[in-house]
């Protein structure tokens, strides 16, 4: 595994080097950039992608009511809220004694959360995604973003806006909000799906199954067409990790931890959730706020993995649903009884999964269950406990531990695009190699590194933890100059501010 | 929707965000597809253009959390006629404004040095191309001029919709009933 290009040699820093970013990557949520190093004759020395972002959420969550805390924690995405709101009730069904929930809740949180699987998706593919695969990775700058395939593929980009809003209404008619709902709690869901929602969402259910088709279709072709740029592009060597059912069968809302090395043989299987800090250790270094995990048993250095579409396929036995199992052995033969290893075959596996998801959808849609039922359990109280789930981005830990006042005490997570943290910044140097070195920059050029990033759809909001150094001061001005705020780092690194009086601002 | 004469500029941003109100924005849904008649997307999450240039309408998401947030929320506001706090966040700080009764050394040394599951010896990230810190969170009508606010956690679609219709047709937004809540 090259990590090589993560650090420029100090030789060539000694020769002095040019640098140049990308600052906003963009088409990705949240906020990244990338840092190319390169010397006189433009060869590469050093690529990294930063996270820039630090909101602190694993530490003010502490101190809160856990009931507060479902509904807190979507305010690390936007994209993916379900994701955080149903790893957090998971984790507390543990403390309040409901294992398992009711059939019903279990039913409706399933809803949710493929509803979310699928709009997400469809958000990626066709909103972010689309520009880059459809029009080429340096086509026009000012063309490459949604109202471009509008113009170009009206009926591509219509069909992809009406995908997502079936799954926005999923999350609306479950959670009872688009986003940032509130319909999962401790223990279970505070509502059934109404009939005249159920109603609402069957008569369109087909229409999606086979918009999703076509979707998949649609990714296949841009492999078909161009299989050199596909194969090839980003491609390196990981392993991979998921949650699959007890029989192996890809689930994305519960299961067992199975990890595949390079080769594509398992790791571990049928690990519980509950245990995941014997099996993943993080690391940290200094120059992003995302943190590195890796697996334990193999080191930092051999031990990271992907996460999310292109895990998922290859890691289950098989798609517990028609279609989409159709689909995923179409795409296994392509790796010819290889693992696949190419960034941008995540698209393709992720319109795979999305059809997956509106067959599963469909299903539950015409379950009696979501209409009535017991909404809640309970049972013996416990201290803490961990939720996992298979967020749209992949794998998303959520670890709480609750005192007998009912505040949380301890609060780690490890989400989906954490985990890619490696593999993201592998794909940006296989590809900065390839494209870039020894060439004039030019923006189409640069794109290409983004379209690499853009393939593991990172969420870059929900993947900070941390913080970075502070400088010696800063200082925060308000618009007429008044000094709002202000902090000072002294040689020892010890903190303290100096908060200027605020000033009274009319607006 | 009344027809414009030209195309407006808009502008979009998420600082301290989490983007939800970029995605309650996009939940228009196939209204989407009439809005592109009427605008043109400059800088955004959603377009690959990275320098914010003269726009009409300028939208933040999000509160401020760091030096670059400031810096970027400055250029949006130098560069857009109208500027809009979109959401919780950009209005008052929001959810990561949680962070504001903490001390910020020590919330560093909490999740970089105990949290459960790190490797031994991490230290603390200090590289020059990460963004300075603040250490609260602000809402961004601390910093500069705000124009509109349009609350919500996030703002629902029909407000977007509404609030922009009206601002096209060159009318003071008014959010009627049901479309002004906190949530």
């Amino acid at each position: 595994m090259s990590t090589s290009l993560e650090t420029a040699a100090p030789d060539a820093v000694a020769q002095g080097l040019r640098r140049v970013a990308i600052d906003p990557v963009s088409r990705v949520e949240g906020h990244g950039k990338v840092t190319l190093l390169l010397d006189a004759n433009h060869r590469v020395q050093q690529v990294r992608l930063h996270i820039v972002e630090f909101r602190g959420f694993e530490q003010f969550i502490q101190g809160r009511p856990y009931w507060e805390v479902p509904v807190m924690v979507q305010r690390l995405c936007g994209i993916c809220p379900v994701s955080h709101h149903l790893a957090a009730s998971k984790a507390f069904d543990r403390v309040v004694g409901a294992l398992p929930v009711t059939p019903t809740a279990d039913k409706i949180r399933r809803l949710m959360h493929y509803g979310q699987v699928m709009q997400s998706h469809a958000l990626h593919f066709f909103y972010l995604a689309a520009p880059d695969l459809l029009f080429g990775f340096d086509s026009e700058v000012n063309r490459r973003n949604i109202v471009g395939v509008a113009q170009a593929h009206p009926d591509i980009a219509r069909k992809g806006v009406l995908l997502r809003k079936f799954g926005q209404e999923l999350i609306r008619a479950t959670a009872g909000k688009r986003v940032h709902g509130s319909g999962s709690v401790p223990g279970g869901v505070n509502k059934h799906v109404s009939p005249q929602d159920r109603a609402l969402l069957q008569r369109d259910v087909a229409q999606m199954i086979a918009w999703a088709q076509e979707a998949v279709l649609i990714a296949k072709q841009l492999h078909a067409q161009n299989p050199a740029l596909y194969d090839s592009f980003g491609s390196f060597r990981s392993n991979l990790l998921s949650l699959v059912r007890m029989d192996g069968a890809l689930d994305l809302y519960d299961g067992v931890l199975r990890a595949r090395d390079t080769a594509g043989a398992i790791l571990f299987d049928g690990a519980s959730d509950q245990d995941y800090l014997g099996l993943i250790e993080e690391e940290v270094k200094p120059w992003t706020y995302m943190k590195f995990p890796f697996l334990k048993s193999l080191g930092p250095e051999l031990g990271w993995y992907r996460v999310g579409p292109l895990a998922r396929l290859q890691n289950c036995d098989f798609i517990p649903s028609p279609l989409a199992e159709r689909e995923r052995l179409d795409f296994i033969a392509w790796g010819r009884g290889e693992p696949i290893q190419a960034t941008l075959a995540y698209h393709w596996a992720r319109m795979v999964e999305m059809l997956h998801c509106v067959e599963v959808i469909q299903g539950l849609l015409d379950d009696p269950d979501i209409l009535g039922g017991e909404l809640i359990a309970s049972g013996p109280r416990q201290r803490g406990g961990v939720g996992v789930i298979e967020a749209p981005r992949g794998t998303l830990f959520h670890h709480y531990e609750v005192g007998d006042d009912d505040l949380v005490t301890m609060c780690n997570l490890i989400v989906a695009t954490t985990h890619n943290n490696q593999a993201m910044n592998e794909a940006v140097r296989s590809v900065a190699r390839e494209y870039l070195d020894g060439r004039e920059l030019t923006e189409g050029l640069l794109n290409h590194i983004e379209v690499a990033i853009r393939a593991y759809d990172p969420c870059l909001s929900c993947a900070t933890h941390a913080l970075g150094r502070m400088p010696l001061e800063v200082t925060l001005l308000g618009f007429d100059g008044a000094l709002i705020d202000r902090v000072l780092k002294s040689h020892s690194g010890e903190f303290r501010h100096d908060l200027g009086t605020v000033p009274s601002v009319s607006v | 929707m009344s027809p414009t004469p030209r195309k407006l500029k808009v502008a979009t941003v998420s600082l301290a965000g989490c983007f939800g109100c970029h995605m309650s924005f996009l939940d228009i849904d196939e209204r989407l597809f009439d809005l592109i008649e009427h605008i043109e997307f400059d800088r955004s999450p959603l377009t690959d253009i990275k320098q914010v240039g003269a726009c009409d309408i300028g939208l933040i998401e999000g509160g401020l959390c760091n030096a670059e947030n400031v810096q970027v929320l400055r250029e949006f506001r130098a560069h857009c006629k109208t500027l809009v706090a979109v959401g919780a966040c950009a209005i008052t700080g929001g959810l990561p404004a949680q962070r504001n009764h903490l001390d910020l050394g020590q919330l560093l040394t909490e999740v970089y040095r105990s949290r459960p599951g790190l490797s031994a010896g991490g230290a603390i990230p200090n590289d020059p191309e990460l963004p300075l810190l603040l250490n609260k969170v602000h809402p961004i009508r601390e910093v500069v001029h705000v124009d509109y606010s349009l609350p919500g956690c996030p703002p629902s679609a029909d407000a977007f919709w509404h609030f922009l219709s009206d601002l096209m047709a060159g009318r003071t937004p008014h959010l009627g009933h049901g479309l002004i809540h906190y949530d």
